[in-house]
């Protein structure tokens, strides 16, 4: 991916400042990936996506074939929706979505066994820069790291802009998740995905493997971009301006699967995992398989269960309900026991730094904690909460137990209400 | 196996590190032990009694507080533990035992408790205690006993014809401080401790060893120490470059008084002390500057306890301008 194989000494040596290392647990899951069985019934949410939701194409009642598009793309930011099983539609209404709080129109489709693939499901033969940023937009992906912008948006460089470097991300430096892990130790056709992202940009071909320490969070774009390249993108800016595009590896594989087979992005692979999982696994799953589904085919629980996480221990989002479906941003499925969540007792900030030193963005968490909790807003935000990404650093290694990031997200919140009042 | 189905839910992260107050706090009061033991192989048993007093007048003065004003009881945490025993450490080996006690009190009582409590205070709570005993009893607190081997005692009680319980005299800064530099100790029993001072001030090796737990735990970076330390040391380096070249000073301001325990232990103090490394550099070098001026032009002979107190008040100042570098931002403007 880089220009001359010279730079690899270098760029293990480079880092980025902050971070934390918690135990990885990846041995836990990573294990060859099974397909998991064909789940009975979907819940498909229409907005899988950062940007406006998908608009339904389809009624209760319709047959509808695996592949097939049941929800269109609504602007430029936004993507295509597809059916991950052949069946009926049995119910279109709003349904939990695995983030916390949030909730989505979604299609309910019942399986009727045959898994039958859609006649609109063909290879092409794309020859045009185009024609490739036309496929990955039919084939509704986005960022499968969990970030889900949509991937066709991502790729369109815009008029000007020259891309010199194409980083594939595979750090995945969330503790316990090992998707994208166990995607790379078994996938042999990395180069022909890294050929056809390179054609979507118009690139040249000239690949080199950069290994890196490891350390949490790693896998965050902007960190693998300051390790690597040693580039610095700030808040306001994205890589495309510094030249780079990057991709997760999951999400290269699946525009590989969508350019070489025509196949949508109807299926990922999730890891599941964390001590009250009777079997970790990772699997293959259709999306809008429910976690319970996917909890029942790993043996279920094992312990008195606490908590059921979307994504990693340290960004994912914690679920009131299993009855979720997997979405096209969902990696792993994490099931804390009781005893690993401990209530936590507040004590007040000493002072000790850990925050300043771990935050990877080069902010003063506590200073805008602090003033959140005392409801001071105004004044948290002249600490620059909105380059915060939430990573969670600061609060994983707050002595004093303070919800850091808890307390920036309702700075964060306050912020856009004022900022959407003044609209 | 099923549950009651019900989940917990929260905001991410859902793991934590193993640090907490409590770890932090008595992980310094194991790095405390090894000056302990050196004062009480120097000094005797009596001191252990007095850093005792000293622990348990700060922890009933902390719980006692906690209890009137229907505050949540939480001496469990160390960091009384930590001023009672600080406070012991920075005070004279003959003090009355009553003192150490008198000491932990001011530092609960009047440096820690009315600013809030834990994470609050503006001054470090042991040295609030230990400016208010120099200030209320000068001469006790500046009597200083002697190591004393029993070959001393002998000869000194067979030559007067009287049992001897102590020696005291000047300290070795004190002696500087009059001008006569004659006699002094050798630098090897300044570092470990066989000289006049405070119960755990005397022993650099001893609290050398403290410190490096606290380094490798990371509770402490070099940061304040060394540039404390650093700027002392290139200030007497340069006064004597340009004076008597007398360069065994710079070693024995080093050594002697409390410059190993204030850099170490009550400099880098979290709650005192700026919040940034590169602040902490700023903190160490004012506070080298302070002492200087207080060692060389100053009344006292020693001044590592006021240029931590002056450097404290600077404190919000320094963190006010010190801020880490944004990522992707070029200058902090």
């Amino acid at each position: 991916m880089l220009k001359s194989k010279k730079t690899i000494p270098n760029l293990i040596a480079k880092r980025f400042r902050g971070g934390v290392h918690p135990k990885d647990r990846k041995e836990l899951s990573i294990k060859k990936i099974e397909d998991a069985e064909l789940p009975a019934k979907v819940i498909i949410p229409f907005h899988q996506h950062i940007g406006t939701p998908a608009r339904p194409i389809i009624e209760i009642g319709q047959e509808v074939k695996k592949g097939q598009k049941i929800a269109e793309a609504t602007g430029f930011i936004s993507a295509n929706i597809h059916t991950s099983i052949s069946g009926k539609i049995i119910n279109i209404g709003r349904n939990l979505y695995p983030a916390l709080g949030r909730s989505s129109l979604a299609a309910v489709i019942e399986s009727d066994g045959k898994d039958e693939w859609s006649e609109e499901i063909k290879p092409y033969f794309p020859v045009t820069q185009q024609e490739i940023l036309d496929i990955i937009a039919e084939a509704g992906i986005v960022g499968m790291g969990g970030a889900t912008f949509p991937t066709h948006a991502k790729l369109s460089i815009p008029e000007g802009k020259k891309i010199e470097t194409v980083l594939l991300n595979g750090a995945e430096c969330e503790p316990y998740v090992t998707s994208d892990y166990a995607l790379m130790l078994e996938e042999k056709n990395k180069p022909d995905a890294i050929e056809i992202m390179n054609r979507a940009i118009h690139g040249e071909q000239n690949i080199d493997i950069a290994t890196l320490k490891v350390k949490y969070p790693q896998g965050w774009e902007n960190m693998l971009i300051k390790a690597i390249l040693n580039k610095e993108v700030p808040a306001s800016r994205l890589p495309l301006d510094f030249g780079i595009v990057i991709s997760n590896v999951s999400t290269a594989h699946a525009i590989s699967n969508a350019v070489r087979l025509g196949h949508p992005l109807i299926e990922r692979i999730v890891s599941v995992n964390g001590s009250g999982i009777a079997q970790p696994r990772t699997l293959r799953v259709r999306i809008g398989t429910t976690f319970a589904e996917i909890i029942r085919q790993c043996g279920g629980y094992s312990k008195q269960v606490a908590k059921v996480i979307a994504g990693g221990p340290m960004m994912g989002s914690s679920m009131s309900d299993i009855n979720v479906p997997v979405t096209k941003g969902t990696n792993n499925i994490l099931v804390l026991a009781k005893n690993e969540v401990k209530e936590t007792n507040q004590r007040p900030c000493i002072r000790c730094g850990n925050c300043i030193n771990v935050c990877p963005v080069g902010l003063i968490p506590r200073m805008i904690a602090l003033n959140s909790l005392k409801g001071q807003f105004r004044e948290a935000e002249k600490y620059f909460p909105l380059d915060c990404k939430e990573c969670g650093c600061c609060a994983y290694s707050c002595p004093a137990n303070i919800p850091l990031v808890q307390l920036i997200q309702t700075v964060k919140a306050d912020i856009n209400k004022r900022r959407r009042s003044v609209k | 196996m099923q549950d009651d189905g019900l989940l917990t839910i929260s905001t991410s992260p859902h793991i934590k590190d193993k640090e907490s107050i409590p770890k932090i706090m008595w992980t310094v009061v194991i790095s405390l032990l090894p000056a302990v033991f050196a004062g009480t192989y120097v000094f005797g048993f009596r001191v252990l009694l007095i850093i005792l007093i000293g622990v348990i007048s700060a922890v009933g003065t902390e719980a006692l507080i906690q209890y009137i004003f229907h505050r949540e009881i939480t001496v469990y945490d160390g960091s009384a533990v930590v001023t009672g025993m600080l406070l012991a450490m920075v005070i004279p080996p003959g003090v009355p035992l009553w003192m150490s006690a008198l000491g932990s009190f001011f530092a609960i009582a009047l440096a820690k408790a009315p600013f809030g409590g834990l994470g609050y205070n503006i001054f470090n709570p042991a040295l609030i205690g230990r400016a208010i005993l120099l200030a209320s009893f000068p001469v006790v607190m500046t009597t200083w006993q002697f190591p004393m081997s029993m070959q001393t005692a002998i000869s000194i009680s067979s030559a007067t014809n009287m049992p001897v319980d102590s020696i005291t005299g000047a300290t070795t800064l004190g002696l500087i401080k009059r001008g006569s530099i004659d006699n002094l100790l050798p630098i090897w029993n300044l570092f470990i401790g066989k000289s006049g001072g405070s119960i755990g001030e005397t022993s650099d090796l001893a609290l050398l060893i403290g410190a490096t737990i606290l380094l490798l735990k990371r509770y402490i970076t070099w940061h304040i120490p060394i540039s404390f330390i650093g700027t002392v040391a290139i200030i007497f380096g340069l006064t004597e470059l340009f004076g008597d070249k007398n360069f065994i000073m710079i070693p024995i301001q080093l050594f002697s008084g409390g410059l190993t325990m204030g850099a170490f232990f009550m400099a880098t103090d979290m709650v005192t002390s700026p919040i940034t490394k590169k602040g902490g550099l700023i903190f160490g070098i004012g506070a080298g500057i302070i002492t200087c001026v207080i060692r060389i032009l100053g009344g006292y002979p020693e001044g590592v306890c006021y240029s931590i107190l002056l450097m404290n008040a600077f404190t919000p100042l320094i963190d006010r301008y010190i801020k880490p570098k944004r990522f992707g931002i070029k200058s902090n403007a």
